[in-house]
């Protein structure tokens, strides 16, 4: 087990660096991003070439890698054009973005595999075809419509919630938005657990552990949901990352600046280390959270094991 | 089915509870600050782009910042754009060149520093000096030894301080200019050239955290990236003291948040409507929308670096593309009369003094797609046999006036493939690939002022080798008539000498004139007195809560 981990951990690293090359590269391949910076005019060569020489754009683009990764290391992950430290922008924007990833898979855990519970074991019956119906219209409505009706019917029309959030983002404010990022992975998870409870009702080890008599509960508990999980844990593993770097959509709609915010004021910028920056640490996001749910099916269904 | 419908909207209610509860008292903005009694209003803002210091804010939305916290010699009346003295006591000069400036007594920081004229020079010093990366500095490029501070040519910075500024007193100090420049005082209300007080210089980060100014309010609190509150100071010297407690500017990553925010009573102020909600706005807001003229111009430059664009005869051409453009209908459909069809180079917010002059592009800018038709044959067709239009497709819906502008040159001129839009996706993109030249067609240039002279419209975009002359146009008349308006001490005969300049701009259609933009903003019930200045910025000190 210890050892997996460790090959797992040392596999991470190719893939971290193959990664933020990639962005850096797709970031540079921008061009030059000073000329934005002083409006609708040129920059005047000087300031621009100082600039240049600020923020290392004045090297080649291997070079700049290198020493971008050599500060990484350090901790330093470069400066915004705005005079912050990416650091900084990091520290403010991943606590809200971690709080409403949170929210929404809270949502998914909840209320996906509960329905999707539900209607597996009612295989056919009318709660079965009307959830099908809903989980069908929430995944082909685009998060955007869904987050502005939302917006538009609790926060304008009824004055129930506020339609932004605030720059604290506390979780109370966050759980419309969390719904609303929530919804179309809240729809597959409901679908995903519906078909696995659904095959596994049938097989041969929930038969034996009804005739032995056990209570009802106890068997979807502990034999029909441990097996039938897995390939819901797997979803909603990879779903972390997906709704950390996601949310931009839901982030512009309800002013919540996170993750999203950063990432789209940095591609627009063309700001290469704020990119880099955050994209680097949705990828080790992305592997931490990868690895977390292989560990998980141990756990799950004890057959699996790695030596 | 019933059952999971209504497990779905029990959580939703919960959801909706809880969040109610916690929204409950959303609406109270009483002013933390210090116990004044003025109540303190919410504005949208824009993550500024730049550090926050007066040499290097050069959009809008730090701009506002500066507005509020920083009092320069001259201040533009919010209403009419003139120059008027405010820190200036007197600025004297004998031959436009030379000018003794005289700084009132009595202005402090809101720290106490004393505003001297030492606040100035320093500030000015600061801002022209190279390795301070201003991206303002050009602003002091008239002032004699600027190209020692601020070598263009990329070669070392031989001098700190600008040759031509010398404090005399405390009160007191001149300026030398490397030429004639009548109208330069009036320049001098533009926030590169505010005073800095000496803890700018002694610790910069400490105060760029937290700037201090001598304008009507200070820094509560900055959250960098979300929300700056600044409130009322009540010591102010000005005239122009707040006539509220203060205000919150909230940024926002899209005005249709903000304006979402307004009709539900989260804010108090939006001060750009979103495109899409100019249809509503009349109904959502009745008379608290505002729309009025502001001192951005949007034109269609040319590149005549390139000789396709540069031949003789292609001033018909470019004549013949202007008047396929139906101004008024995309103006009205597209836009929803938040633009004016433009009828010369400069701007409404000028005034007859300031040298606006409705109509002086003439027929040139009247629609008339027979002429149109004609005057482009006559020039021999378009270069290629057809025009691509460039824009920044990333912020401020250009792709739909440029997809409307090309629609009605391939109406008037009947063929589809005449004209195509051509989007770029980021601004810093296109911004290069205009001043590496690679753009072979018109493009989009839009033009906000920085002082409200005809000047300022013509000189940087139209004289030989400007800094925003990014079509690279070049013509000696234009560049005699502009030198010789700016010799001009009567500033009368400085503006009618600036008109016969933008007439060469005119005969040689340098530029299409598209139209004039407003600044519009929509507010709450409990403000009033709010308007937008000729910069479309709103005017903060003025308005009035409850």
């Amino acid at each position: 087990m210890g050892r997996y981990v460790i090959r797992r951990l040392l596999q991470m690293i190719p893939v971290f660096f193959g990664a933020t090359l990639l962005i850096f590269l797709m970031v540079n391949v921008m061009g030059d991003p000073i000329a934005g910076l002083c409006g609708d005019r040129e920059c005047d060569p000087a300031t621009a070439a100082q600039l240049r020489k600020e923020f290392g754009l004045d090297k080649p683009v291997w070079q700049q890698y290198l020493t971008y990764m050599g500060n990484v290391f350090t901790g330093d992950f470069g400066t915004a054009f705005n005079g912050q430290e990416v650091t900084e922008l990091m520290a403010t924007a991943f606590p809200i973005t971690i709080r409403l990833t949170i929210v929404a898979i809270l949502f998914e855990v909840v209320i996906g595999i509960t329905l999707g519970v539900v209607t597996g074991l009612r295989r056919g019956k009318p709660v079965d075809t009307g959830a099908l119906l809903v989980t069908l219209v929430v995944i082909s409505v685009p998060t955007f419509v869904t987050g502005l009706l939302l917006q538009l019917l609790l926060g304008v029309e009824w004055g129930w919630i506020s339609p932004s959030v605030s720059s604290e983002a506390p979780f109370d404010e966050l759980i419309v938005p969390g719904l609303v990022l929530a919804s179309v992975s809240l729809a597959y998870v409901t679908r995903l657990t519906r078909t696995s409870i659904a095959e596994n009702t049938r097989a041969d080890y929930v038969r034996t552990a009804v005739a032995k008599g056990l209570p009802r509960h106890r068997v979807i508990r502990k034999h029909l949901l441990r097996n039938s999980l897995i390939p819901v844990v797997t979803f909603i593993g990879t779903d972390i990352g997906a709704l950390m770097g996601g949310a931009i959509v839901t982030e512009r709609i309800f002013n919540i600046h996170g993750v999203g915010y950063q990432l789209y004021q940095g591609i627009l910028r063309q700001n290469t280390q704020t990119v880099v920056g955050f994209v680097t640490v949705l990828v080790l996001v992305f592997l931490v959270a990868n690895l977390l749910v292989d560990l998980l099916y141990g756990v799950l269904d004890p057959r699996i094991r790695y030596a | 089915m019933r059952r999971a419908m209504r497990g779905r909207w029990v959580a939703c209610a919960a959801a909706v509870a809880l969040v109610a509860t916690a929204c409950g008292g959303g609406d109270d903005s009483g002013g933390g600050g210090g116990g004044d009694s003025g109540a303190v209003l919410s504005s949208s803002w824009g993550d500024p782009q730049n550090p926050l210091e007066p040499a290097n804010t050069n959009e809008v939305q730090g701009g506002k910042v500066l507005s509020m916290l920083f009092r320069g010699l001259k201040q533009y009346d919010p209403k009419t754009g003139q120059a008027k003295d405010m820190l200036a006591e007197k600025i004297e000069t004998t031959d436009s060149q030379n000018f003794t400036i005289t700084v009132r007594d009595g202005w402090t920081f809101s720290n106490g520093e004393k505003v001297t004229a030492k606040s100035f020079v320093d500030a000015w010093n600061y801002g022209a000096s190279l390795k301070n990366n201003q991206k303002n500095a050009y602003f002091f490029e008239y002032i004699d030894g600027y190209d020692k501070t601020h070598p263009d040519d990329g070669s070392q910075q031989s001098a700190q301080t600008l040759a031509g500024l010398k404090v005399v007193d405390d009160k007191t100090f001149t300026v030398k200019l490397k030429q004639k420049f009548s109208t330069f005082p009036d320049t001098l209300g533009y926030a590169a050239f505010s005073p800095l007080p000496q803890t700018f210089f002694d610790d910069h980060s400490a105060w760029l955290s937290k700037p201090v100014g001598n304008g009507p309010y200070t820094v509560d609190s900055y959250t960098k990236g979300s929300q700056l509150s600044l409130r009322k100071w009540d010591d102010y010297p000005g005239d122009d003291k707040a006539q509220n407690g203060g205000v919150d500017l909230k940024v926002y990553t899209d005005n249709n948040t903000a304006y979402t925010d307004l009709m539900a009573g989260n804010l108090d102020l939006v001060d750009d409507v979103p495109a899409a909600q100019l249809k509503n706005v009349q109904n959502d807001l009745g008379d608290r929308y505002i729309n009025t003229p502001a001192g951005i111009i949007q034109t269609l430059a040319f590149p005549f670096y390139d000789k396709k664009w540069d031949k003789a005869g292609m001033e018909k051409v470019r004549e013949g593309l202007s008047r396929a453009i139906d101004r008024d209908q995309i103006t009205e459909t597209i836009f929803v009369k938040t633009r004016t069809p433009a009828t010369d180079w400069t701007s409404p917010v000028l005034g007859g003094d300031g040298g606006y002059k409705e109509g002086l592009c003439g027929d040139a800018c009247e629609y008339d797609p027979d002429e149109a038709k004609k005057l482009i044959e006559e020039g021999g067709g378009l270069p290629g046999g057809q025009v691509k239009i460039s824009y920044n497709a990333d912020t401020g819906s250009h792709k739909q006036w440029v997809d409307a502008v090309c629609n009605s040159v391939n109406n008037a001129l009947d063929n589809e493939k005449a004209c195509v839009g051509n989007p770029v996706g980021t601004f810093a993109d296109f911004r290069n690939q205009i001043t590496q030249q690679k753009i072979s067609g018109p493009f989009r240039a839009g033009w906000q002022m920085d002082y409200p002279l005809i000047q300022n419209f013509l000189q940087p975009l139209y004289y030989t080798n400007a800094s925003s002359n990014d079509g690279k146009w070049s013509n000696a008349d234009f560049d005699k008539l502009v030198d010789e308006a700016n010799a001009e001490e009567d500033t009368g005969t400085a503006v009618e000498k600036f008109q016969q300049a933008e007439e060469v701009v005119r005969d040689n259609m340098a530029a299409i004139p598209l139209w004039y933009q407003n600044g519009s903003a929509g507010y709450s019930a409990r403000l009033s007195e709010v308007t937008l200045n000729p910069f479309s910025v709103p005017v903060y000190d003025q308005i009035k809560v409850g």
